[in-house]
């Protein structure tokens, strides 16, 4: 196999790969958000599943409920898996674990807020949700987005582990062509495209808190 | 009708009667001020009166519209929706520590509540802010951020975020606790500017002289209850011995 043809197998790899962390953040930031309510909502029971439910997606391997979501259907209900399947219980999974983290760290923005400025939000009439979207969240974003940074840095590798469901997504071809060519050379690659992948995401994050600096 | 009137406020924390049985009326444009030591009540007053603190026994109202009340079997009823917006409308307030918005320009601070809360049309409320801001005499700072402002231009901007709600009645939280001496001159030229504007004023200060000279009527408070009222000469000359020994004190700083 010439290096072009290997190149251009990778290449097919890192656009699913890419589609794996585009549709995951989609869905994981808005879906942590929603985590992180109920993770500080006042009803007890609502708080306490919440709190089960990051402890187990923190507490156990991504790889390990990649492989729930996606045969556990099977198992449970008899389903059929496989086809599209495969592709959604990927992003189902990568979604609903990353939420957890994610939400934690939405609710560590949430409540370094200094309640001066919910109270001033109050005072001059904003309604909960006014109160939240235009003052309160804005600052979160602020305040999270080193953290942030962290995770999305983590899910462009983590997508690699799409590989235990067989999805051909760059990790996947890499370990393919390795094994049929018995070369080292698929690897580096994968390794420089993970690693060019995450300087854009690092770089683009940092723009954005150039961005948001402009106060304190 | 007075414009605002709290009937026989108590208000705990933890088992500390931090008010105990207060009564209190504003009447249109006038203006009070609250002295006292420190945790007397007053803020706290302040904060029961602005519907940020629940209280624990009594009525608040505005204009005869009930902002807050205690069922005599304990329940604290407080308006919703459409009815809090309406009596929040009535009443602004200025922090100790301003509480700007820190990722708003100064002119976004003090137009997106009549904007967004009061829907109303955005030239008028700019052309508004900006006399607000000449009166406060900030008008080369409508586009700077609070972070880049000194604490006496925060507390002016402020000043006009609350105006610019035409309130009836404005609190004041300790407005100059917060600044150095020469930036608190800046700050009581303002609000003393505000008297002939014809707002309600309650004004819980450490300023002796500024609360002397300024108010129509000032309430001395001491461990939660109201030790003396009347008016400002008549306080301060007072010889009662509690204002005696709290005037002595500031006297001595």
């Amino acid at each position: 196999m010439s290096f072009s043809v290997m190149l251009e197998q990778l290449s097919s790899g890192m656009v699913k790969s890419l589609g794996i962390f585009v549709l995951t953040l989609v869905f994981s930031l808005p879906l942590g958000l929603l985590v992180a309510f109920g993770r500080m909502s006042k009803n007890r029971l609502l708080q306490n599943i919440i709190k089960v439910y990051i402890s187990v997606l923190r507490g156990t391997p991504l790889m390990l409920q990649l492989l729930v979501v996606y045969f556990g259907p099977y198992y449970l209900f008899g389903m059929r898996i496989g086809g599209t399947y495969r592709f959604l219980a990927i992003i189902i999974g990568f979604s609903l674990n990353y939420a957890a983290y994610f939400a934690e760290i939405y609710r560590s923005g949430i409540e370094s807020m200094p309640v001066g400025q919910y109270e001033a939000a109050t005072v001059l009439g904003y309604n909960k949700i006014q109160c939240f979207f235009r003052i309160i969240f804005p600052q979160v974003v602020k305040r999270i987005l080193p953290a942030v940074t962290n995770e999305v840095i983590t899910l462009v590798k983590d997508t690699s582990l799409s590989f235990s469901l067989a999805y051909a997504e760059m990790f996947t071809i890499a370990k393919q062509i390795a094994a049929a060519q018995t070369t080292f050379m698929p690897f580096v690659v994968a390794a420089i495209f993970y690693y060019v992948f995450n300087l854009v995401v690092a770089v683009t994050m940092e723009k954005i808190e150039k961005k948001l600096s402009y106060y304190q | 009708m007075n414009l605002l009137e709290m009937n026989h406020i108590r208000k705990h924390f933890d088992g500390l009667e931090v008010i105990q049985d207060i009564s209190l009326s504003v009447g249109e444009g006038e203006i009070l001020s609250i002295i006292g030591p420190s945790g007397s009540g007053k803020s706290t007053m302040l904060r029961c009166a602005t519907m940020l603190e629940k209280i624990d026994a009594g009525e608040v109202l505005y204009m005869g519209e009930r902002a807050a009340c205690v069922t005599e079997d304990g329940r604290q009823i407080y308006p919703k929706g459409e009815e809090a917006k309406q009596i929040r409308s009535y009443f602004g307030l200025v922090f100790q520590n301003f509480n700007l918005f820190p990722h708003y320009s100064v002119m976004k601070n003090i137009t997106d509540a009549p904007i967004t809360i009061q829907k109303r049309k955005r030239d008028e409320v700019y052309e508004e802010a900006r006399s607000l801001l000449k009166k406060m005499g900030l008008e080369d700072k409508e586009n700077a951020y609070p972070c880049q402002l000194s604490g006496g231009q925060c507390q002016r901007v402020a000043i006009a975020r609350a105006l610019a709600l035409n309130p009836r009645i404005l609190f004041f939280d300790e407005p100059t606790s917060a600044l150095d001496p020469e930036l608190t001159g800046e700050v009581l030229k303002v609000i003393r500017s505000l008297a002939d504007l014809q707002i309600a004023m309650v004004i819980v200060t450490h300023e002796m002289a500024f609360a002397r000279s300024i108010s129509d009527r000032v309430i001395f408070m001491d461990k939660g209850v109201v030790a003396l009222e009347g008016k400002p000469d008549a306080v301060f000359d007072s010889d009662n011995g509690r204002i005696r020994e709290f005037l002595g004190k500031i006297a001595e700083r």
